[in-house]
């Protein structure tokens, strides 16, 4: 995985810095389902988000952690903000019965986990499959990661990056068509009544005699 | 210990995906903590996906980790967006008040 490391010294600041960054990431997980405010949940994911680009650098996705920044942190989590900010909803009384899940979900979860971590530990990987990927990574130097997976992207994954795009245009549709609504008695500019408007129409003289009203 | 590999960064997604599924059995009463938590799980798989990369030499598993992020965020678009009609129909984003086709 990091063939140009080799010195002890950088092999410990390595270690460090995934420990840092996979601390980081996993209190933020526990942060973002259990704080008390929404808002206090978006941004504990955000610092996962950021933490787990720190990851993505250690592992040489470069460009993943730079997307995983600019979409997430940027896009996505923004997003959530404007949701739990725009939806008027009272916070403290959705907190009631919080613990009547934990038992369930604790259960649930930690088989999860206890399965996922006996899966990890007792497997191992072939000695062939490091050398059948089917696009070997360029040696660091020659090409940057951006590089490389862009030539990968635009050719032999052009047409799922092409389905990557209509997803992302339905997905575009759908919500524009969920959320829009036209709301009634709101007061918009009509140009065509505007133009269509006549002196004759608007404007009438009227004799009005003295001391009386019309 | 300090040679970092490809176990650490699975142990690292499996606790976050476990996190994740937790996430969705706690918060009940709000959909957006629960939006969040599945974004959290499919962080979870991104891990793993570039982890993989990285240890198989492949550049292929970055390129998912790539569509895996494009999904992930037009589910958050479509899920904030009924989030959103949801709530201006029956005033609670609460998953125990979708009942409406309960028989």
């Amino acid at each position: 995985m990091h063939e140009f490391v080799h010195g002890g010294a950088a092999m410990i600041v390595q270690a460090l810095a995934f420990y840092l960054f996979a601390f980081v990431t996993v209190t933020s997980g526990v942060m973002v389902i259990s704080a008390r405010n929404p808002v206090h949940s978006v941004l504990f994911l955000i610092a996962a988000f950021f933490s787990s680009a720190g990851l993505f650098v250690l592992l040489g996705a470069e460009f993943l952690a730079m997307i995983l920044i600019v979409v997430y942190v940027g896009a996505v989590a923004v997003l959530f903000m404007f949701v739990v900010m725009m939806l008027d909803i009272n916070y403290t009384e959705m907190r009631q019965g919080f613990l009547r899940y934990l038992p369930i979900g604790g259960l649930i979860g930690l088989v999860l986990l206890v399965e996922l971590l006996v899966v990890v530990g007792g497997w191992a990987l072939s000695p062939e499959a490091a050398h059948s990927g089917a696009a070997p990574m360029p040696a660091p130097g020659v090409l940057s990661n951006t590089h490389a997976l862009g030539e990968l992207l635009y050719t032999r994954y052009v047409y799922l990056f092409q389905a990557a795009g209509i997803v992302l245009l339905v997905a575009m549709i759908g919500a524009i068509v969920l959320t829009h609504r036209q709301r009634e008695g709101v007061r918009r500019q009509r140009i065509s009544d505007q133009l269509q408007r006549r002196a004759e129409d608007s404007v009438e003289v009227r004799d009005v005699p003295t001391g009386k009203g019309i | 210990m300090l040679a970092i590999g490809l176990g650490h960064y699975l142990t690292v997604a499996a606790i976050l995906f476990a996190l994740g599924l937790f996430g969705i059995f706690l918060n009940r009463k709000n959909v957006i903590v629960i939006l969040m938590s599945i974004e959290l799980m499919l962080l979870a798989v991104t891990i793993n996906l570039v982890a993989f990369s990285a240890e198989l030499n492949d550049l292929v598993g970055q390129v998912f980790a790539l569509f895996v992020l494009t999904v992930a965020a037009a589910e958050t678009a479509v899920g904030l967006a009924v989030l959103v009609v949801y709530f201006r129909n029956r005033g609670s984003i609460a998953v125990e008040d979708v009942n409406l086709m309960k028989g």
